[in-house]
Parts: C-alpha cells; sequence; structure tokens
C-alpha cells in the first residue's frame, strides 16, 4: 500500500503525467492519440505510460494492432485525497483552532473576572 | 480572501504557511504543544483524528492518524528538535503514504496587540517533493497539470461505472 501510494506521488509529480491522465479521464487511448496533443517524442510518452502504468494508474489493453491506455481511478483518488486538500487541510485546521482558541478564552475568563 | 496564507515559491522546495489568530501567544503554543488540544483542531472535521504520540521536547516523538468514514487512513510522524517554545517549535514531518519524503518544518509564534502570528516555515529534500505534497499548481502559479487535474478529480470521486 505504502509502495504504491509512493510510487503513484512519482508519477503524478510530472506534468505531462498528470495531463496524460487527465486526457485518459476522457476515455481510453493510444499511443499516437496521446502523442498526439504533446510537444513530445512517442518514445517519452511511452516511458511515461510505463511509469503511469507500474503505479498502477493505467492498464494497457491491446485493440487490433493499438495498444489502449486506460486510467485506473482507484490509487488515484485515494492518494489525492490527501493531497489536493493540502489548502483545505489548513483553512479548516486553522477555523477550528479559531473557534477553541475563543472557546478557551472565555472559559479563562469566567475562571478570572 | 483567505486567512491562511500558503506559499509555495517556484525554484526552491519551501512551503511557508502563515496566519493570525486572535488569542495571546502562550495560549496558541498550549494549543499546538497539548494533545488534548491539539486533537481537537487539527485536520477537517471529517476526519477522525487519533494521537498516538505528541511529546514537544528534545527528542521527542509524534505520531498521528487522520481516518475517514470509509476505512481510509493517513498516518504521519516525526521527533521534535531541541527545546520547544513559541520562538520555535522545530520537528520532522513524515506522511506514511509517501515514506522517505522527509520534510523539517519550524513553527514560530510572534505576538502582536494580543494577537498572535503563526508562521510555518517546511523545507523539503526536492521541489518534486513538495509540489507532490501540495499540490501547489495554484500556489506556484506553475503549469496547468494541476488544474486539469483538479478538474479531473471530482470525475474521480465519482463511482466508477
Amino acid at each position: 500500500m505504502q509502495d504504491q501510494l509512493d510510487a503513484v506521488f512519482g508519477a503524478l509529480a510530472d506534468p505531462t503525467r498528470r495531463a496524460i491522465l487527465a486526457r485518459l479521464a476522457e476515455g481510453d487511448a493510444s499511443v499516437l492519440e496521446l502523442t498526439a496533443p504533446f510537444n513530445v517524442s512517442q518514445p517519452a510518452i511511452s516511458k511515461h505510460l510505463r511509469v503511469l502504468e507500474s503505479a498502477g494508474l493505467i492498464s494497457r489493453t491491446r485493440k487490433a494492432t493499438a495498444r489502449l491506455s486506460h486510467l485506473e481511478a482507484d490509487p488515484l483518488r485515494t492518494a489525492t485525497e490527501w493531497l489536493v486538500g493540502y489548502r483545505e487541510y489548513w483553512e479548516e485546521s486553522h477555523e477550528r483552532l479559531d473557534a477553541l482558541l475563543a472557546a478557551l478564552q472565555v472559559k479563562n475568563s469566567e475562571r478570572n473576572p | 480572501m483567505s486567512k491562511t496564507q500558503i506559499d509555495a515559491p517556484a525554484g526552491i522546495p519551501f512551503i511557508d504557511i502563515e496566519r493570525e489568530f486572535d488569542a495571546p501567544r502562550d495560549l496558541v503554543f498550549k494549543a499546538y504543544t497539548d494533545p488534548e488540544l491539539l486533537v481537537q483542531w487539527l485536520g477537517p472535521r471529517k476526519y477522525t483524528m487519533t494521537i498516538e504520540s505528541w511529546e514537544p521536547y528534545d527528542g521527542g516523538k509524534w505520531r498521528f492518524i487522520h481516518a475517514d468514514d470509509d476505512g481510509n487512513a493517513w498516518g504521519f510522524h516525526g521527533v521534535f528538535h531541541g527545546e520547544q517554545t513559541p520562538d520555535g517549535l522545530l520537528q520532522t514531518f513524515e506522511f506514511e503514504g509517501a515514506p522517505g519524503h522527509v520534510s523539517l518544518e519550524k513553527l514560530v509564534l510572534e505576538e502582536r496587540d494580543g494577537k498572535t502570528i503563526v508562521r510555518n516555515h517546511a523545507v523539503y529534500q526536492s521541489i518534486e517533493a513538495r509540489d507532490a505534497m501540495i499540490s501547489s499548481g495554484m500556489e506556484a502559479g506553475m503549469n496547468d497539470g494541476f488544474d486539469r487535474l483538479d478538474e479531473l478529480l471530482p470525475k474521480l470521486r465519482q463511482p466508477v461505472a
């Protein structure tokens, strides 16, 4: 589980790989289709796909002569539940701390009127 | 505008968080160092927080777990370094979902006119590790990859057909 999350983190660190995932969210695609929108060579895209595959973020199937990549949402969902929440995590924590500090000060002033 | 300011500068693996609280410094310090208080505010409300240890002294360990209702859990741990005072709380921080990506975090509390400004300075081992942690497209004003990922995520949260 931890190894997989580590691999997911590594895979997500690259902007091209994130863009590939975004493209695959719209539907399965071949290497050729994935290469077209990027200013990157086909072997480079294939290398990115291997990284994504070993992180469990995509699976690949053969359809006729084309090899289609398919987005596997589960590992991404698990990893990013936390990742994407970074800002929200701190904003909500700080709002809770505001409320706690206010409550503690009310208590203190009741104790020492 | 949010009161919590998060800055992830381009080109250096830091995250700086700044926030003002309407309370004296000693009380804010207590809220950060007393586990009975910490458990009442750290993390989103939707997570249950369990503090396994929180030992704010030189060499003291800390570990806590955030869990959601679906059975997902995220562990975090580290060690405190040096004497922990409002002028400086220094600790290592590791998200157990990304082992080895340890950051160094320094928290400084400054009292001003009865209010307290809390500044947290986090240093990561690489820009990639920092970016993975913060998912920081917006803060760093960098690539649109994260924006696209943001668009993608609500779709991923739906059950996959």
